[in-house]
């Protein structure tokens, strides 16, 4: 049934869809109206066997949903930002605990100083806590993400928390027409959440306990393990998915163009301006394609390697950086493409919110091809720092 | 023989008993029998509940557990009758150069 919704109405509905059991979540600017429309639909009775619990912090909340997903619930947040990274202490130790969360991060910017647009780098502050991480680059494409989001993150060989990424304000405030899942469809695709181990009075247990040297390490090997696991689960839930919606949205890449020798590299949102921006190239004669980069966490580096380890040039457009390197998916890419001879070129565009336009982004895209373009942050203005 | 380790480091109740923590630390405290006068505020104050009033022979007095007295010296501090003090392990008695 396709219907116009905004982007917080695709995720709440598919949320819906998929039964969960546990919705906790702090109001955060651009999450709030996910959660908000998850509180209706609960006030109407529309969840059943769900419990909506209102927390004081986005601490809370995390830690709300560990207890209750360590219970054996299928649980659910939204979050961001400030948000996201109050919570991250909560959520380093449910990827410990192996309890596979499904979060929604509505990218925006960190502080200081303050904003509420959006960038990439809260989910980047992320990156390491053994959390999926996928971005999604329409209101499509998030609203199908979050049954697969459960089907992989509850999946025996993977049981670790699932972070889908969509672009704040960009995503979630769009009107797009979504075509709205059946209620049939997600429930022949994804089976009640039964874990093996939870929490109950008849059999007391403890989550996440302490691990002297001897051990510790085993348990951390364990998540990477789960990791590459998931790689191919998720390959697989992709194509299931894909077969059952109706609706491909690739596997771990999405690559237009596999032929071209310049490829341009991005994640979320961006990736719909660049199809546009790749085709108009084309027809100026350029020959580059582009590399739709959905899966971050687990990386997809033998898939890179695989399909980029022979182009000439590959240029990242990072909207995120590591303050003191360089952005992040550049640093992950050159780590991929090691040994291999592409010159990797690299732009950090549009932090805070700052507009990318279509026809800056093709001067710089099509600069990188004539090799006149330089690495670094792009879009920014001359500035000069001084006291107050 | 593999390492067995339980996913998301799960553990059932009371596998603490098993790690014997009395070797943590150098001092451990031991209680004079004829000045405790079994008041119970070492029980209350021992962060790790291993001193415990006990009753020999119509006499109660406290009793610190050495398997997992780690030496804080929490007990000896709030004793009001100076019946527990903190006593250097034999081990540790060495002379240093």
């Amino acid at each position: 049934m396709k219907k116009v919704v905004r982007g917080f109405y695709s995720v709440a509905y598919s949320v819906k869809l998929c039964r969960p059991n546990v919705i906790c979540a702090y109001p955060i600017t651009p999450q709030t109206e996910i959660v908000e429309n998850l509180a209706t639909m609960y006030a109407n009775g529309e969840l059943e066997n769900c419990r909506y619990i209102t927390a004081e912090s986005e601490f809370a909340a995390a830690s709300i949903l560990v207890g209750a997903s360590a219970a054996g619930a299928r649980t659910f947040t939204a979050t961001c930002s400030q948000g996201l990274i109050l919570m991250s202490e909560v959520l380093f130790n449910a990827a410990g605990m192996r309890l596979p969360i499904v979060i929604v991060n509505t990218n925006r910017a960190l502080s200081a100083p303050l904003s509420i647009w959006n960038d990439l780098q809260d989910s980047m502050a992320l990156r390491d806590a053994g959390i999926v991480q996928v971005y999604v680059e329409n209101n499509q494409e998030a609203h199908d993400m979050v049954p697969q989001a459960y089907r992989i993150a509850e999946d025996k060989r993977v049981m670790l928390p699932f972070m889908i990424c969509m672009d704040g304000f960009k995503l979630t405030h769009a009107y797009e027409p979504v075509d709205l899942l059946e209620q049939d469809v997600v429930d022949s695709f994804l089976p009640p959440y039964r874990p093996e181990v939870y929490l109950t009075t008849k059999k007391p247990l403890a989550f996440g306990c302490y691990a002297p040297p001897h051990v510790y390490m085993e348990f951390r090997v364990a998540m990477q393990r789960a990791m590459e696991r998931a790689k191919d689960v998720m390959e697989k839930v992709f194509k299931e998915w894909a077969e059952i919606s109706g609706r491909d949205w690739g596997g771990h890449l999405e690559i237009v163009y596999p032929d071209s020798k310049n490829f341009v590299i991005a994640m979320g949102s961006l990736v719909g301006l660049l199809r546009k921006v790749v085709d108009e190239l084309r027809s100026e004669g350029f020959s580059i394609g582009l590399v739709k980069l959905r899966t971050f966490r687990p990386f997809p580096a033998e898939e890179l390697r695989k399909n980029l380890g022979s182009a000439e040039k590959i240029i990242v457009i990072d909207r995120s950086f590591s303050c003191g390197y360089e952005g992040n998916l550049s640093i992950e890419l050159k780590s991929a493409l090691y040994g291999t001879n592409p010159e990797v070129i690299s732009f950090i565009l549009g932090l805070g919110g700052r507009d990318i336009p279509k026809d800056f982004i093709k001067e710089l895209l099509r600069n990188s091809i004539l090799g006149r373009e330089k690495s670094g942050f792009k879009g920014f203005k001359e500035f000069e720092e001084v006291i107050p | 023989m593999k390492l067995k380790i339980n996913i998301g480091a799960i553990s059932e109740p009371l596998q603490s008993e098993k790690f014997k923590t009395g070797d943590w630390g150098t001092e451990w405290a031991v209680v004079d029998k004829e000045k405790c006068t079994a008041c119970r505020v070492c029980e209350q104050f021992c962060p790790d509940g291993c001193i415990e009033v006990v009753e020999v022979e119509g006499k109660k007095f406290a009793v610190v557990d050495h398997n997992y007295c780690k030496g804080c010296g929490v007990c000896a501090s709030v004793c009001k009758y100076e019946a527990i003090r903190m006593e250097l392990k034999e081990l540790f008695k060495l002379e240093v150069c």
